[in-house]
């Protein structure tokens, strides 16, 4: 269980976190959603005992956060951005080590049962050094996971993973997030949805939305966008498809493609398609692209202030 | 205990495993043995005149010198090099306490010193071998005594300095820039200075005029004692350190 109340973090002059308030039950999967810089990594720092609040309070595992750190820190598991690893010892000290700080009365079996969730067993005696940047993700998640807390704190765990081991985290997460309290950081939307069963989206130190994935989903249907790339310059092709009934803010871009919007429901896209055919083009490319994070964070404050109104 | 205990012994491995703590042992031992081989050739080559035999500072006096610059070499990474790599973050956020860290750290390094000044006992009993009467058992202890609390002052200072930089290199040049302070600059003043009371304060915080007489063979309680404080301020300092790295 997580409850964050009102926290605040200032380094200096900067504000990086602004009066934070969300919770996250036993059983459930939390996504922080936002941008490199959002505040992110200073949120899950104050939650595992790290550093204190400037102001605001925060419970863990039914503790506070700041007086009463220890007990915190005992319940939470945490795999820093940085993945931090000894690279001179080899997976099997590196985790024993980390069991002694925490006095697992029974560590090696602890151990080999974190080598085995993470799928690092036959890795247990190579030096960390040696092992590419997936493995140490794993071994990280492995540190996490060891004691077996009952909160788990993951910033942006699957950076640097490739889509095969994206996949296996994904339902490693899923495992453990059963019966745990899970809060997990990422900059990416696709990520977020089929991970969380909840989505915080934070962008400069606030939260800027929550709701269910399925719910976000829908509460983004606006505008869509459509790239085309034909063979040669698109220069002439511009005017052409700007005519076009429902087509919007068509403009070229600067790598020779171009993008157009157009409303939901009043689908341009066979008209487009037909027009550019006709014009003598060879059409060679023809997608649509997904809300960036910044338009996402536009849509959604852009929503509060009409619901505000 | 038990945590100071854990993070002790990981560092202590960890010298095996690091080639600055090899250099560093290397160093010390190399320089002690040449001296002493110099000595020794010199003193029997000159005996008919001089009818006193070398004593157990020809082994400890070189060896406290060498320590001024192997210490901040063993304790420039301790707290440095865990800011750099982010293990720090690790650290902080497992149930131990900042005290129990920095403890931890001193003591992996005040163990490989230890190792380093259990080799140089080689040096007292081959040269039990060459003198006749033997060297004064008694002097020995109290020179090897004194080594042992100089090396848990200067690595105290050295996790202190290691604590306050993100750099191992500024670590090491700041950790000797304070041991000089203690162990030679500090009793210049005396020199100069005229009023006894105040010549009284810079000489008790002077570590090498301790250091000579107990290598001479005299100690007192005030020798044990500041040694000791100026080993605890430097693990608090350290432990602060850690506390304020958190708030920032």
């Amino acid at each position: 269980m997580i409850r964050a109340i009102g926290l605040t973090k200032d380094y200096g002059s900067r504000r990086a976190i602004e009066n934070l308030t969300f919770e996250a039950k036993q059983g459930e999967v939390v996504g922080f959603l936002g941008p490199n810089g959002a505040g992110k990594t200073t949120t899950m720092r104050i939650l595992t005992g790290y550093m204190p609040p400037t102001y605001g309070a925060a419970q863990v595992a039914g503790f506070d956060v700041i007086s009463e750190s220890l007990e915190v820190r005992r319940r939470v598991g945490y795999l820093p951005e940085t993945v931090p690893l000894y690279p001179e010892m080899t997976v099997y000290e590196y985790l024993k080590f980390m069991a002694d700080l925490r006095h697992l009365p029974n560590g090696d079996d602890m151990v080999d049962a974190a080598l085995d969730l993470v799928q690092m067993g036959k890795r247990a005696d190579g030096y960390i050094s040696n092992l590419s940047k997936g493995m140490r993700q794993r071994v990280g998640l492995a540190q996490a996971l060891l004691h077996r807390p009952e909160v788990l704190i993951l910033d942006e765990p699957t950076i640097g993973l490739d889509p095969a081991q994206v996949v296996e985290f994904r339902n490693t997460v899923r495992d453990v997030g059963k019966e745990r309290t899970v809060l997990l950081s990422t900059h990416i939307l696709s990520e977020a949805q089929q991970l969380c069963d909840r989505v915080l989206i934070i962008n400069k130190g606030r939260i800027v939305a929550e709701d269910t994935p399925e719910n976000l989903q829908s509460r983004l249907v606006g505008a869509e966008h459509v790239v085309l790339r034909v063979k040669g310059e698109a220069d002439d092709l511009l005017p052409i498809i700007a005519k076009i009934d429902g087509v919007q803010n068509a403009k070229l871009q600067p790598d020779g493609t171009l993008e157009f919007q157009f409303a939901p429901g009043a689908d341009v896209r066979p008209a487009v398609a037909r027009a550019t055919i006709k014009a003598g083009f060879d059409l060679l490319e023809f997608h649509p692209v997904g809300l960036s994070l910044e338009e996402i964070f536009l849509q959604l404050t852009q929503d509060n202030v009409r619901k505000e109104r | 205990m038990r945590n100071i205990w854990t993070i002790a012994r990981r560092e202590y491995r960890h010298y095996f495993t690091s080639p600055i703590a090899y250099i560093a042992a290397l160093l010390t031992l190399l320089t002690v043995g040449i001296y002493f081989v110099v000595i020794i050739y010199y003193t029997t080559n000159q005996s008919y005149y001089s009818n006193s035999a070398p004593g157990i500072d020809i082994i400890i006096g070189p060896l406290a010198t060498v320590f001024l610059f192997t210490a901040p070499a063993l304790t420039m990474r301790l707290l440095a090099d865990e800011q750099r790599m982010g293990t720090l973050e690790l650290l902080l956020t497992t149930p131990i306490k900042d005290g129990e860290l920095v403890v931890g750290k001193w003591l992996g390094s005040f163990l490989f010193m230890l190792t380093i000044i259990a080799i140089t006992l080689v040096f007292p009993i081959v040269l039990n071998k060459l003198t006749t009467p033997g060297i004064d058992q008694g002097v020995m202890v109290s020179a090897y005594i004194a080594i042992i609390l100089l090396s848990a002052v200067f690595l105290a200072i050295g996790t202190a300095m290691s604590s306050f930089f993100n750099n191992q290199f500024a670590a090491f040049f700041a950790t000797f820039a304070v041991l000089l302070v203690f162990w030679w600059l500090i009793r210049l003043p005396t020199y100069i200075i005229q009023d006894t009371s105040i010549n009284n304060i810079f000489n008790y915080l002077d570590l090498n005029g301790r250091f000579n007489s107990m290598v001479a063979g005299s100690i007192s309680l005030s020798d044990i004692i500041y040694p000791l404080s100026l080993t605890a301020l430097g693990l608090f300092l350290s432990a602060v350190a850690v506390e304020i790295r958190r708030w920032r």
